[in-house]
Formats: structure tokens, sequence, C-alpha cells
């Protein structure tokens, strides 16, 4: 009887144990992987929720910051890398890891209907472009008609005395926008003339900011009449009933590419190659085109709202490797000269 | 660092040397063990970041050279020039309005002064951030009273002095309260007896009689203004300090080694103000004698009318500030559609962690309070009430009040270099939120210390003595007299730990990881980002959530004295 009593508990809690292993192996099954980022916060759960319809059992965890914070940190991180995917950083920042012997060449299922362009050529490529964003110049009507400040249609009309002031943009240093601004001058005026731009350019500036979202969000609300920041960023203040006109400078507007690499060395490669499978997907591209007027897939992209008419025109035909080759010292050069200053005097 | 237990010491023992009993060996344990977790998150991540700013990105030992690299760059004088003066001028300015506030508060008849002892701690409640969000909204270049700026802007130096003086006003306010309230009535009737004027009383009595707490409230202002971050990241422009520097060099080009160079800087400082806090402190111990009669001031028309205009102008700025912050997290869309609505407060979809991040705070100060309180008050006990081992208990006294002197920026870096080795056994706390409840409990561990020493020193040793003589175990007179004695003590050193945990940034700017983000965080990144509204909205709800704590506390505190400290009006 008592042997019987036993041999049950004995059983049952057999049972238990085992059960409770199914539930820790089924927890387990699910992979989490860390995806460092510089996409904008709102659309981060929107991309995380459009890749788990398909692919319920790889949980994201994301890692976010400018596109200048997550490259350093990245870089300080080679030695130990944490992430196991980067999505949605700007390519010069991916051929410079890739440089470093840092990523993993994998062609994504479906690569081939990609635009070329945002492609890295390497076989199998290191990187895959999302999506184009675009340098624009955020105007505020209100507050610039207020100073009477004319609108400004080119980088040069920047660097006038009349915005003294009145000029907001990224530091290149932590911000990508920032940094395809500071690069794309340097290939439309050339060294000596892009420098010398910008130091006609530093004597407008009233600050510099950390992110390349801000200066448009602060031209919007009018703290300053004109921000230099990117074109999806213009259009969707505008949308929110911001009164801004959104600039496209006559000489030509730098972009990047937002793009996709594996880490070398991850833990999690199956998971990390069915997320980047899914990037490269027509419904990917399609969700980046709600705020990204041109897209990797072709054919997918619809005119974004409010998007400044005829900036793919103006996009330059933007040399990436020499601008990641250069990264380095162009930043250098950028922070002695103005970053060491203190305030613009008056 | 206000309290009254920075002018206490350690009382002399008795030479007698008694046989050492179980209890005292399991106490001295205990001692040990509490201080070696001192060691262990405070002293030991300061010397890995200490030897770290002498090392090379390859972990080399490279002497000063990092020193040299970094004070032959221009830039660091100006920021350093820029640090000093900003925590010069913010000094003057907080000393000598808090001074007068604090007058009026002690030594005037002046009505509402419950009022203006409440509204006097709120820049206690919020981030220190939301100073420099408000002055955005008021004085920015949108803001409703840009004009009484006369052109200048506010973003730079006058916006830092202004959102820094507005945060520290309260700590400054604490100490010049103490020391005034300290103070001999006698002096003041010899005074009169002898026809001095009142000028010259103020200049020979009352000044010199709060002359350390003076001092004091200065060094604790010019630290606390040196080493913060937030307010100069918020409205100092382009106007670099040190502070901003190391968040440059380690956020935003990952330069470990560079940024602990600036924390050394940023270190030496502050060390100098708290050495030389510790020496004005000690002098202050024979100030107020046994004989002394309390001071009762007597109504003065003219006097308590010109405090209540200035007081009244003080806290109208400092409310000015919590209410531009609140209305501006309600309107839609400053300045151009300021009708109202709950956009703001939307922060899932805006950098910084969404609400998430707020809940994380909540229960990261949770923690905090539990946690800290418990162990504080047990070590500051086992210091307090344990027999002999006298240099096992000044060691353990000096290892507790360090953490004062180093800065939360700093203190957050040293931890990065500590727990972020894989080497390290406590690897695994790094990037939880064990890591952030651990270094707010050693960033605000003196304080917390000291109110409990405080409390403990004012119980009679005797309970202690009779106990033993009774064979009760220390633990049983710890669980049943000792803190039940000690509950209004316990409950302000988890108050204090909470808000604090609630409110900080510099401690865990760097040590925050995407699952743990906290509130305070998210208000800099959302900033940061040019969310400003939202940021001001959730600077508003970590304020709800700490005035709603204090009103907790004080009721519970109200009940509970009721219930345990009867026996004080016995």
């Amino acid at each position: 009887m008592r042997k019987d009593l036993l041999s049950k508990l004995t059983v049952s809690a057999s049972v238990a144990v085992l059960a409770g292993m199914t539930v820790v192996s089924a927890v387990q099954a699910a992979t989490e992987l860390t995806v460092y980022t510089a996409v904008e916060a709102e659309d981060l759960k929107k991309y995380a929720k459009a890749f788990n319809k398909t692919n319920p059992d790889i949980k994201i965890k994301w890692v976010r910051d400018s596109t200048g914070v997550v490259t350093a940190k990245l870089l300080a991180e080679k030695k130990n890398p944490v992430a196991d995917v980067v999505w949605g950083l700007a390519a010069t920042s991916l051929m410079l890891l890739k440089e470093e012997g840092m990523t993993q060449g994998y062609a994504p299922k479906g690569v081939g209907s990609l635009d070329k362009k945002f492609v890295d050529s390497a076989n199998p490529p290191h990187w895959t472009g999302m999506d184009a964003w675009i340098a624009s110049v955020c105007y505020n009507t209100v507050e610039a008609g207020k100073k009477n400040l004319p609108v400004p249609t080119s980088w040069a009309d920047l660097a006038k005395p009349v915005y003294k002031g009145s000029v907001v943009m990224p530091n290149p240093a932590s911000s990508g926008t920032g940094f395809l601004d500071v690069s794309s001058w340097l290939q439309l005026f050339g060294e000596e003339g892009g420098w010398k731009f910008m130091d006609g350019l530093h004597k407008n500036i009233a600050w510099y900011t950390h992110s390349g979202s801000k200066p448009c969000k602060q031209a919007a609300s009018g703290e300053t009449p004109i921000g230099i920041s990117f074109a999806f960023r213009g259009a969707k203040s505008k949308n929110k009933g911001a009164p801004l006109t959104i600039v496209v400078p006559s000489e030509g507007v730098g972009w990047d590419m937002e793009a996709t690499a594996i880490m070398k060395g991850t833990k999690n490669l199956a998971a990390a190659q069915k997320l980047v499978d899914f990037t490269v997907t027509k419904d990917a591209n399609v969700m980046y085109n709600k705020g990204y007027a041109v897209v990797a897939f072709p054919g997918v992209a619809k005119p974004v709202k409010n998007f400044p008419v005829g900036i793919t025109e103006a996009m330059i035909d933007n040399d990436f490797e020499w601008a990641a080759s250069n990264r380095g010292r162009i930043l250098a050069e950028w922070k002695n000269r103005y970053d060491a200053k203190s305030e613009p005097k008056k | 660092m206000s309290d009254a237990a920075l002018t206490s010491h350690i009382s002399p023992q008795p030479v007698v040397k008694p046989k050492l009993s179980r209890d005292d060996w399991i106490m001295r344990a205990c001692m040990v063990g509490i201080g070696s977790l001192l060691v262990i998150f405070i002293v030991l991540p300061l010397y890995t970041m200490l030897s770290k700013s002498v090392e090379n990105k390859a972990e080399e030992f490279i002497g000063l050279a990092n020193f040299n690299e970094y004070f032959s760059t221009p830039a660091l004088f100006q920021s350093a020039a820029n640090s000093l003066s900003i925590a010069l001028i913010s000094t003057f300015v907080v000393i000598s309005v808090a001074f007068v506030y604090g007058y009026a508060l002690t030594r005037t008849c002046m009505p509402y002064k419950w009022l203006f002892k409440i509204i006097a701690v709120i820049p206690l409640l919020t981030p220190s951030l939301l100073g420099g969000i408000s002055l955005v909204y008021w004085f920015g270049n949108q803001g409703v009273a840009k004009a009484l700026l006369l052109g200048e802007t506010i973003y730079g130096p006058i916006g830092i002095t202004i959102g820094s003086s507005y945060w520290v006003f309260p700590h400054a306010l604490m100490i010049i309260i103490t020391a005034l309230s300290i103070t001999d009535a006698r002096l003041y009737e010899a005074a009169d007896a002898l026809r001095t004027t009142k000028f010259r009383t103020f200049f020979t009595v009352t000044l010199p009689g709060c002359k350390y707490g003076l001092t004091s409230a200065a060094f604790v202002v010019f630290t606390l203004v040196f080493t913060d971050f937030g307010v100069p990241k918020v409205i100092g422009g382009n106007y670099n300090m040190l502070a901003t520097d190391v968040y440059k060099q380690v956020i935003g080009q990952q330069n470990f080694q560079m940024g602990a160079v600036v924390s050394v800087v940023l270190l030496v400082p502050a060390i100098l103000a708290f050495v030389v806090d510790q020496i004005v402190q000690k002098k202050q111990v024979a100030m107020l004698s046994a004989r002394a009669v309390p001071y009762a001031p007597k109504p003065s028309a003219g006097r308590d009318m010109s405090m209540l205009i200035f007081c009244s102008i003080v806290a109208l700025v400092i409310v000015g500030m919590l209410g531009m912050a609140q209305y501006a997290a309600l309107v839609k869309f400053w300045p151009y559609n300021l009708s109202l609505s709950f956009s703001n407060y939307d922060f899932d979809v805006m950098d910084g962690g969404g609400w998430e991040a707020f809940w994380n705070s909540l229960e990261m100060a949770t923690y905090t309070a539990i946690i800290g309180t418990v162990v504080i008050f047990y070590g500051s006990y086992l210091m307090e009430k344990g027999r002999g081992f006298d240099v096992g208990r000044k060691i353990f006294h000096m290892l507790a009040i360090l953490p004062l002197a180093v800065p939360g920026l700093v203190l957050g870096l040293a931890y990065i270099f500590f727990f972020n080795n894989p080497a390290n056994p406590f690897h695994f706390v790094y990037g939880t939120i064990g890591i952030l409840v651990l270094v707010s409990i050693s960033h605000f561990y003196t304080v917390s210390h000291l109110t409990a020493v405080t409390a403990l020193k004012q119980m009679d040793p005797e309970f202690e003595s009779v106990s033993a003589s009774l064979k009760a175990p220390f633990y049983k007179t710890f669980f049943r007299v000792t803190v039940p004695v000690c509950t209004p003590a316990i409950l302000d050193v988890s108050m204090y730990l909470f808000l604090n945990a609630m409110t900080t940034v510099s401690a865990v700017i760097f040590l925050y990881s995407s699952d743990t983000t906290l509130a305070s965080v998210a208000v800099m990144n959302m900033d940061d980002a040019g969310d400003i509204a939202p940021a001001a909205a959730m600077a508003m709800m970590i304020a709800y959530t700490c005035a709603g704590v204090r009103i907790m506390h004080s009721i519970l505190s109200r009940g509970l004295i009721k219930h345990t400290q009867a026996w004080r009006n016995h």
C-alpha cells in the first residue's frame, strides 16, 4: 500500500520534472537575436512585428542609438562582439566594419531581385541595402519669415552671413546624417572647397546636435529657423502640421543607405540568416517605403506624402567606398576644426 | 550631507577589554562582510578606472601618455575653464539665495513657512534635466519669456547656470537650515543687552555662527554643479564642460580610456572639496554646548514682509519651472498648436525605451530602497553598536563616506570597466537591473549611512548592555529594540534612496541596456532626439511618482512614529 503510494509519487514527480523540462526547452527554442540599429525608434516595433509574423520563434533584442554611436560601439566590441545582426545602419559604417573583417558574407534568399546599387559587390555580399535616406534642409516658414530670412536654394546659400545663428546641423561624429552631409560636401566641392564651405557654414551654426532628426524637429517647433536633416524626417514633421518647407539644395544632396549585415562569429547564424532573408523581401521593402521614398526593391516605392519633389534626381553619385575608408580621417579633421571651439561667437 | 551626523564623531571606547562573546564575533564577521561589499562595489571599480586611464586601447600600461594627450588639446582648458566658472557662479547664486531663504525659514516670523518648506523641496523630486527643459520653454527661441534675456541666448552659460542653480538649491538649503537652527539664543540676548545694532549682530553673531554650514553647502553645490552633465547636455548648446566631455568621449566615440582620463580630472576637485569639507566639519563639533538656549525669532513687520516677498519670488521660480514642464508636456505642438492632449505621453513611439523605461525605474528604485536600506542600516548598526575592533570600525566608516566624494558619472564609468570584464566573477550583473541597483546604492550610500548613524547615536547604549547582561542575543535586541526605535530614520533612508534612484541620470547613464532603460535616461534620450515635449512629460511622470512616494512616506512615518515613538514623550 505504502509502496504503491511511493511509486505513484515518484511517477507524478518525474512527470512534473519532464513537463518542466519541456517548458524549459520550448522557451529555449525561441532564439534571441541581438540586433544593433540606428532606425528611428518609432519604427522598431513595426519592424520586429512584421518579421515575427513569419518567424515567431526568433525574438529580436534591439540596441538602438544614433549611427555614430552604434558604429563606435561595434568597433569597440570588436574583440567580443555582442551583436548578431546589424539591421538599419549606414552602409558607409557597414563598409568600414567589412574592412575591419567584422562582417559575415551571406547572400540572402531573393537578393537577386534587389537594385544592384543596394547590394555589396563582393560575392557573397557582406551587406544589403534597405532604403536610401537623403539629406534635406528643413526651413520653418513662420520663424524665417519673422527674421526675414530668404528661402535657401543651395548649400552655398547657407554659408551666407544672413543666416548667422539660424542654422542647426547634426554633429557628424555621432550622427550618420551629419556624416553623409560632410562627405557629400567634400565630394561636391572637393576637399579644399568642401572645408572652405564648412568654415563659412560653421559661422552660421547655432549649435550641433547629437542626432540627425533633432535639427528638423527643432526647425518644426521653431527653435531654429533652419535645420539640416533628412527628407524623411522633414516629411514626417510636415505631416504632423509643422510649418515647414523642405528644401533640396541645388548642388545635389548627399545620401546614404540603411543596410543590413550579419556579424562574424555570431552564435545564432541560422536565425541571423532568417532575419536577413526577411529584410530583402518585398514585404519588408513595402514597410521601408512608409517613410523612405527610395527603397532597394525595384517597383515597390510609392510616393511618400510631403516628400520633396525632385529629390531622387538631386541625389549625388555617392562614392561610398571613399566615404567609408576616409571616415576616420574626415571626422578627425572635422572635430579638430569645429568641435573644439566653444559656442560660435556672435 | 545636511545631517547633523557629519558633525558628530565616534565616541572614544573604554579601554577595558572584555572577553569577546559569540555575538561579538558574529557582528564583526557581518561588518567585515558588508565592508568587503563596499570594497568590491566602490573601491575596486574606482581602482580599475584609475588604471584604465594609464592604459592604451590594447590595455598596455603607457604611463601618463593619455593625460599628456588630453592636456595638450586646447579644448580641455576651454572645458575646464567653462566648468569652473559655471560652478563658481552657480555656487555664489545658490548660496546667497539659499541663505536668505533659510534665514527666513529659521530666524523670522514670516507667515506660510510650511508652504515655502514644501516648495523648496520640489527640485529633489525631479531629474536635474527638468530645469533645462523648462528653460527651453521659458527662454528658448520660442520661449514665452524670451524677451527677458535681452537678445542673449539661453543655450549656453546662462541656461546652465539657471538650470543648475534650480536643482541644487534644496541641497544647499537643507545644510544651511541645519546650520542656522543650531544657534544659541543667549548670544543674541547678550548682543541686545549690549545694544549692538541688528546689522552688527548679523555680522558678528549670525554669520560666524553658520560659517561652517555655509562652507559645507558651498562645497556641496560646487561639486554637484561641477560634475553634473544633465543640465549642460540639455541647455548647454555648444558650450563644452568637463562632464559633457566625458559623455562625448564614452558614448559618442566609445573612447573609454579618454573617458577615464577626463573622469580622473573631474574626480580631483570633487575629492578636494570633500577633504576640505571633512576638515571643516570636524571643527564644528564643539559649536553647541549643552547649556545653549534654542533661538526663537520675534516678529518684526518690515523684515518678515520683505522675507515673504523674497521667498515668494524664489518659490514662484521653482513652481514656474515645474508648471512650465507640465504645461509643455500637454501642449500638442509647441508653439503652433497650443491645444492640449496626451499625445506626448505616447512614449512607446519615441526614443528612450517607452513606458517600459518608467516601470523599470520604479522597479529599480524600489529594489534600491529595500536592499539599500537593509544593508546600509545594518552596516551602520554594526559599526555603531559593535564593541571593540576600533580599527575595523574606523575603516568601515571611511569606506562608508567615500562615495560622497565620487561623482555619479565617474562611478558609472568605473562600473563599466569593472563589471564588463568577462573575467570578473560579477560580470553576470552587467546589463541587468542588478547593476543599476548596485550603482545607486553605492552612489547614495554616504548620506543614508550618516542618517542611520545619527539615529543610532541617539539610542542609549544601556539597551545593548542590559540585553547582553540578560543574555539576549544581539539580533533579538536589534529587531525588538533598535529597529523600532530607529523607524523614522529607516523610513528616511529608504525614501532618500528611492527618490535619488528615480531621478539620477549621471550614475546610470553608462550602465543601462536596451532591456533596462530608465525613465530619467529616457528623458535625456528623448531630448537628444529632439522630442522635448515627451521628455518633459516623462520628467513630470518621475516628479509625480516621487511626490506620491514622499506623501506616502510622511503619512506612513506619522502613523508609525505614533506607534513606535511614544516612548520619546515619556
